[in-house]
């Protein structure tokens, strides 16, 4: 008992010594660094070669060339061939989704009601889910992660970080998106509507002709102390934040009329729509581009089957080619592999034809602008998080490791994967 | 050989008789090909740089070195440097087709046979041949102790199962028998609701084809005192004599160790397939001498039995001695990537050779076919796939894949590259055409 205690004061002591040291500050040095900074032009900028990453209490501090940062003396340096800023799955269910599919550990869809946009995804998220390890150690330091597809609204989505003890120390943005699923595999479960697209589209109209009277009200209530304000009502509220554009709706779809409808409810709308998974929207370039739709494409390696039976590896690089804005995510697998690892599916987009640049942009930057938090990730520059993938080779290579992971400047994973 | 090409190309048009007649009656080798300047992995022997490889009448007839080998006079020479050429990938457990087993009247159906229901026009089997497959074991499922009868395919070109088969030297379609322990053969009655109730279900099974071959054994020929045919039974003797190799769906450390029991008890070959705690028990599997079919997925979770699986499995395996193959269970992982599988290996330990004979000739040996397939030596089928470059690289390419010295995959056909990259149209089987035409994107 006694030995006990005196150990949990010396670990205590060690862990208080080891932050004030200032566990959040550390150099990098790379052989190759890919900042994924973009030029005034929109470029990406060059890598550096042979260069440091300093990062003081979190923060990049400085990055350049070894010649051109000086690193503090008594600061701990890691060494890497490759690093690139910490990678981004722009869409995953992770945290929500355990890894065993068993009823207590899935907790991403609900099949109560076909729309539940009130269900915020900090209620659902296991912080120790071991998939968040695995990703973490293959380089990924934040999850856009969420309610499934699988309802025709299923909840709200958030943005973490891939650490913390609890949920708050991980959130990056508490309030992102709002999932809708468009086509067969939102239809209700049981037999219940939707049953069909045309409800679906019906009932998605009839929902937000509800919401856009509750945020009338509300506003009608705001201009005339008269007037009463309507009670409060959790759906509305979140569908009244799409109404006016403070976070977008993420309509997974895949087939053509789906993707067909996607488009035309942003259109009655006039609201942000981000399209996800959209395995066939390599026939929809123009309409994407002329409606600012960006789309979180479906991984890669997703089954070519089902809904997916049309997919193409080769549809990132025609779409970083068109112009439209893309970054990808894992998605969502109802049997295994529990997650899929971002890392890897941009991989092969790069195998069939995207630059290289532009298919690490999938996970870093063009995610983080994508996802509205380039301020603070997805590339390396001077005041942004020091979030760092370390590798011992082409990040992309199968034969490559991840070697390190870190966030806000702590070293979170070390194992080689 | 379906390989076009200028020296053949005009002859075959103004004279095809004359060109088999020459080819029957003359040692012109007019229908060898030389593949010519490759990087050639054997498998069964070490890197050839600047490698020849003869093909003639479906077979390999010679390979080596540009010096060491003599392209015959008259064979068709195909200029190959810069590419890589590797045996047909061989991948041991397989649901392309979506051929399967039993039904849900019985946990033990060996009665059942996949090859009554796998649809060889299907898609999933021309994204095979895109990833290099030339040989695969099409699998019932892991819902039954004993599913079915699996079914061996040579992935040739032809629109119904039989054109797809190997056949024995009596003539029947070979294959081997799936069975499967752990939770997903576990449900309600009759299925068996524990471990211990499976594995006795098993040895009921076995026992009774014990008698049933005692009773053939003992009719000594006489058909008076056969017993009267059984399916089930036919099946299971099969595997009794080794006949059949069995092909065992098995995750849990101690579910493994059951099934090596049980094929002590009754004496069959077991493959152990998927074998997600294999790094738990590499010692005792190897003392076993059981060769392992391992899957690569990428991330662990699913059931709670396969949860332990590592991406270090390939690598412990390997340094334990067992005889390790990689499959796809495709649907599980796309057989277009199967090279990725043995490459993820090679990035958590395993050796390079190691990996690329768990691609080809480790899987022939599985499937008891290394005599005619697996590894680049003459005499064996010509089953190979060229690739574009470095086997375990994500920037190498299939581009094409030889069935038996026949082409059945061209990446530079617009038809088969939708199938390997993907598209409007990809998901719908080799024989789907709308209005006249193709769908294509």
């Amino acid at each position: 008992m006694k030995l006990q205690f005196l150990l949990t004061i010396a670990l205590t002591v060690a862990g208080f010594t080891a932050d004030l040291a200032g566990q959040q500050t550390l150099a990098i040095r790379g052989e190759t660094i890919h900042t994924m900074a973009r030029q005034a032009d929109g470029q990406w900028m060059e890598p550096i070669e042979n260069g440091v990453v300093l990062i003081i209490d979190g923060k990049v501090a400085a990055i350049g060339a070894a010649s051109a940062v000086e690193i503090p003396a008594g600061i701990r340096v890691i060494d890497a061939a490759v690093v690139t800023p910490g990678l981004i799955d722009s869409r995953s269910v992770v945290g929500l989704a355990g890894w065993l599919n068993y009823d207590h550990d899935q907790d991403q869809l609900e099949r109560s009601s076909p729309m539940q946009p009130e269900l915020d995804a900090r209620d659902a998220y296991n912080v120790r889910e071991p998939l968040i390890q695995w990703v973490r150690s293959l380089g990924v330091t934040t999850l856009h992660t969420g309610h499934a597809p699988g309802q025709l609204i299923s909840g709200q989505t958030f943005i973490v970080k891939t650490r913390g003890d609890n949920v708050d120390q991980a959130i990056l943005k508490s309030k992102a998106m709002v999932v809708c699923t468009l086509g067969s595999s939102g239809f209700g479960s049981e037999g219940k509507s939707p049953g069909t697209r045309a409800k679906q589209m019906a009932m998605i109209r009839q929902e937000f002709i509800k919401a856009r009277s509750y945020m009338d009200k509300i506003e009608a209530a705001q201009a005339d102390e008269e007037k009463e304000a309507p009670a409060r009502d959790l759906r509305n509220e979140v569908l009244v934040e799409i109404l006016r554009g403070e976070r977008p709706l993420m309509i997974t779809a895949h087939g053509s009329v789906d993707i067909q409808n996607a488009l035309r409810l942003q259109k009655e709308l006039q609201i942000k729509v981000v399209l996800e998974g959209a395995s066939e929207c390599y026939d929809y370039f123009d309409e994407l581009k002329e409606q600012q739709i960006p789309v979180i494409i479906h991984p890669t390696m997703m089954r070519a089957s089902g809904k997916g039976q049309n997919s193409s590896m080769e549809t990132v690089a025609k779409m970083v080619a068109a112009g439209i804005p893309v970054a990808m995510g894992s998605g969502y697998e109802s049997y295994v592999p529990k997650t899929r690892v971002v890392l890897w599916e941009a991989a092969i987009a790069c195998a069939y034809g995207c630059p290289f640049n532009d298919a690490l942009g999938l996970i870093t930057a063009s995610a983080a602008e994508l996802l509205g938090i380039s301020d603070r990730v997805g590339s390396l520059e001077v005041g942004k998080d020091g979030d760092v993938a370390l590798y011992d080779g082409d990040p992309f290579e199968y034969t490559s490791h991840c070697v390190g992971t870190v966030i806000d400047g702590v070293v979170v994973s070390d194992q080689q994967r | 050989m379906h390989i076009p090409s200028p020296q053949r190309s005009p002859l075959l048009l103004v004279t095809p008789l004359l060109l088999i007649v020459l080819a029957l009656s003359s040692n012109l080798h007019a229908d060898s090909t030389a593949f010519i300047g490759a990087t050639i992995y054997p498998v069964s022997g070490p890197v050839i740089e600047d490698g020849v490889m003869v093909v003639r009448d479906g077979k390999i007839e010679s390979i080596g070195a540009r010096s060491d080998v003599v392209i015959p006079s008259g064979a068709t020479q195909v200029e190959s440097s810069g590419k890589t050429i590797i045996p047909g990938l061989i991948c041991t457990h397989s649901h392309i087709g979506m051929g399967g087993g039993g039904d849900g009247s019985d946990p033990i159906q060996p009665e059942c046979w996949t090859l009554d229901s796998v649809n060889v026009r299907s898609a999933s089997v021309e994204r095979a041949r895109a990833g290099g497959l030339t040989l695969v074991n099409q699998m019932p499922g892991s819902g039954h102790l004993i599913s079915g009868r699996t079914t061996y395919l040579k992935l040739r070109r032809g629109g119904k199962v039989d054109d797809l088969l190997i056949r024995d030297a009596s003539g029947w379609p070979m294959g081997g028998l799936k069975m499967a322990n752990g939770t997903n053969s576990q449900r309600a009655a009759p299925f068996p609701g524990t471990r211990a109730k499976s594995a006795a279900l098993v040895r009921g099974a076995y026992i009774k084809a014990q008698e049933y071959r005692a009773k053939i054994e003992k009719a000594a020929g006489d058909p008076e005192k056969m017993p009267e045919r059984d399916l089930k039974m036919e099946a299971l003797v099969e595997a009794l004599e080794g006949k059949r190799i069995v092909h065992h769906h098995t995750h849990r450390h101690d579910d493994i160790l059951t099934v090596l029991r049980l094929r002590d008890e009754f004496g069959f070959q077991v493959v152990l397939h998927h074998v997600s705690d294999a790094w738990k028990v590499a010692k005792e599997i190897a003392e076993a001498k059981a060769p392992c079919s391992i899957i690569v997925i990428d991330s662990p979770g699913g059931k709670l039995e396969a949860r332990d699986i590592q991406m270090e499995n390939g690598m412990i395996l390997e340094q334990a001695g067992v005889n390790v193959s990689f499959h796809t269970d495709d649907w599980i992982t796309d057989s277009r990537l199967f090279l990725r599988s043995a490459a993820l290996g090679v990035r958590a330990g395993m050796t390079r050779e190691g990996a690329l004979r768990a691609l080809t000739l480790s899987g022939a040996e599985m499937l008891g076919l290394a005599d005619r397939t697996g590894s680049l030596d003459p005499g064996k089928d010509a089953d190979f796939a060229i690739i574009s470059g470095d086997p375990f690289s994500v920037y190498t390419k299939v581009l094409e894949t030889y069935v038996e010295g026949t082409r059945v995959f061209d990446l530079s056909n617009p038809e088969h590259r939708l199938f390997a990259v993907g598209g409007r149209g990809a998901g719908e089987d080799q024989t789907y055409q709308c209005c006249g035409e193709r769908g294509g994107q």
